[in-house]
């Protein structure tokens, strides 16, 4: 999931925050990031996809993702500039979506209890380690199982399956 | 190991799994849709693939945003139909004999129990009421599971949910998952495979079966399912004694033709029991913003409904139609309301004709819609406007999800729905 540092203004919101919210169906008509993102957050926070900055980070409360198995949800929120999601919990089609597309997400309640609305936050996906810049305090992320950690340092699931593919052609 | 337990370690070619175990499982079913399945097919060639492990284990469902609303998902379509084409899959549903994918696949032998499905749609889950191992993914992991045929999987942690007694006058399958859910939460089976079971459930007809496994996901859970029995088989020896020109011809590797009746070791781990006497379930309904929301319809007093919807993955089968139709006799749609009737398939619709609903929702002032998922994910068929209140027997009421993000929905069973098209305002059906 890289090892570069993440650092940027936070952007929180609260608990089951949906699919449907992140991205409404109405605009699944299209994949592509360029015409998700502007609409990304829309129905829940109409001023998100305008205000975040590249590498602006989205913290949020319990079952972040929770509803449709739309990858567009990922998708609209990383193409909008957001560098990663820090959560309580994460809906299990959210999570794999996310680490099948490349948008670090963190479990972190404490973290998630430590961080407002508009703090500076630097994470290190790598560690997992998340520190408030604006208020003090240093929290490190839930780690992913060793299996999905191979997945993530091989390409994903898209790199595992080509080298798949690769080995049955030769 | 419980049911679930059993049908991944089959699938991933071990004698045991326990939950946390990650595997890799063969797949017997990969399910996608006109709004899902165009990013995979980019996914697909973008990762170099050139055919799919197995046409035969590939279901192509027109179903979200048909008949296209708009240019852009007539193109989703086209991208839908030229890649069935091009790897040659059976199971391609074109608008006319297609419907909602998840009555299109049971109601085609295309789900055995046993099987593990996949399928890029949250509620992939309802197979789960044929004691399939059913779950929902997105596009990226579609398109690998397409190139391969495996997929990982965590092993879930299950959560046991008993069920006894008999349902009360008016009170159905979809009342009992929306209190089950309300008792569970939101997330209360968050990663879990929920295994309902007990007397009532073993009643249950499929079509309810359905219904209640279809929104296990809005607990949260990873899939919910029910041990095959006699029900299951009835079910599907009567697909395979009548086949339609999608029903499977051949046995698949795992399960033979007729799939694997497996059920729960007595000493079988659950991570929570959830016991349900039917005898306090009423008619249900969830209030705006999430499923869990859920009160007695007696608690939900004197709200104004602009628009009903009966339909959907959940509750648009034949059963769905007949509770509603009991309840509407010959009375007429209120002069405030809009009622939608929208069958899950063709076949359904031409029940709806034979069984003289289709008259009698018509007489009452209804409109009867292609199959579609349409107005349930806010699509068309039936969007709201601002400040609008629906009542869906659909499955899911976030903010927006229907319409504009200022309208409503409330979620309930037909019963429900039949009782507010009549009054224009939520209604007890036990009280018309």
């Amino acid at each position: 999931m890289g090892n570069k540092l993440l650092f940027g203004r936070v952007f929180k919101y609260g608990d089951s925050i949906d699919t449907d919210v992140i991205i409404p169906a109405r605009y699944c008509t299209s994949f592509h990031a360029e015409e998700l993102a502007p609409h990304a957050l829309e129905d829940l926070d109409a001023t998100f996809a305008s205000r975040v900055q590249q590498g602006d980070i989205v913290v949020a409360g319990h079952n972040f993702g929770c509803g449709s198995s739309r990858e567009n949800a990922p998708i609209a929120i990383k193409g909008a500039g957001a560098s990663c999601v820090i959560a309580r919990s994460f809906a299990r089609i959210f999570y794999r979506n996310s680490i099948n597309i490349g948008l670090p997400i963190l479990i972190a309640p404490e973290a998630v209890d430590g961080i407002e609305d508009g703090d500076e936050v630097e994470v290190d996906p790598a560690t997992g380690v998340i520190e408030n810049k604006t208020r003090g305090g240093k929290w490190t992320a839930d780690a992913f199982p060793p299996e999905i950690r191979n997945i993530m340092d091989n390409g994903g699931l898209v790199g595992y399956v080509k080298r798949r593919l690769a080995g049955m052609n030769t | 190991m419980n049911l679930a337990e059993k049908i991944l370690a089959i699938h991933a070619g071990r004698d045991t799994v326990k939950p946390g175990d990650m595997v890799m499982a063969k797949l017997d079913m990969i399910l996608g849709t006109d709004v899902t399945v165009p990013l995979s097919v980019e996914v697909f060639r973008n990762m170099g693939a050139e055919k799919v492990f197995d046409p035969n284990k590939m279901a192509l469902v027109n179903d979200h945003f048909v008949p296209a609303k708009d240019v852009k998902a007539a193109t989703l379509s086209l991208t839908m139909r030229e890649f069935a084409r091009d790897m040659k899959v059976p199971a391609y549903f074109e608008v006319g004999r297609s419907g909602i994918c998840h009555s299109i696949l049971p109601d085609n032998g295309l789900v055995r129990p046993g099987d593990l499905v996949v399928g890029a749609d949250s509620h992939t889950c309802t197979y789960g009421a044929l004691g399939a191992f059913s779950t929902g993914i997105g596009s990226t992991d579609m398109a690998c599971a397409w190139a391969i045929g495996e997929l990982w999987f965590r092993v879930p942690e299950s959560t046991k949910v008993i069920v006894e007694g008999e349902f009360t006058p008016m009170v159905g399958p979809k009342d009992l998952i929306l209190y089950i859910i309300n008792k569970l939460g939101v997330e209360g089976a968050r990663y879990q495979a929920i295994e309902f079971c007990g007397c009532a459930i073993e009643d249950m007809s499929m079509d309810g079966r359905i219904t209640v496994c279809n929104m296990a996901i809005e607990a949260g859970a990873k899939t919910g399912l029910i041990t095959p029995d006699r029900i299951t088989r009835d079910f599907i020896e009567n697909i395979y004694a009548n086949p339609t020109p999608y029903t499977p011809k051949r046995g698949r590797d795992i399960g033979g033709e007729y799939g694997l009746y497996l059920e729960s070791d007595c000493d079988a781990q659950y991570s929570q029991v959830l016991e349900v006497d039917l005898k306090d379930v009423e008619p249900q309904v969830s209030i705006p913003y999430l499923p869990s929301n859920t009160k007695p319809v007696g608690e939900v007093s004197d709200v104004a409904i602009h628009q009903v919807v009966i339909g959907s993955c959940t509750n648009g089968r034949i059963e769905d139609f007949r509770a509603a139709a009991k309840i509407l006799g010959d009375k007429p749609v209120h002069p405030d309301v809009r009622l939608i009737m929208i069958p899950a398939t063709p076949q359904i619709t031409e029940a709806l004709i034979e069984e003289g609903l289709a008259t009698q929702f018509l007489r009452a002032g209804a409109i009867i819609s292609p199959p579609t998922c349409g107005p349930c994910i806010g699509g068309h068929m039936g969007i709201l406007a601002k400040g609008e209140v629906g009542l869906f027997t659909t499955n899911r009421n976030f903010r927006g999800r229907n319409g504009h993000p200022e309208s409503q929905v409330y979620l309930a069973g037909p019963e429900v729905a039949a009782a507010t098209a009549l009054t224009g305002r939520i209604s007890d059906p036990r009280e018309l």
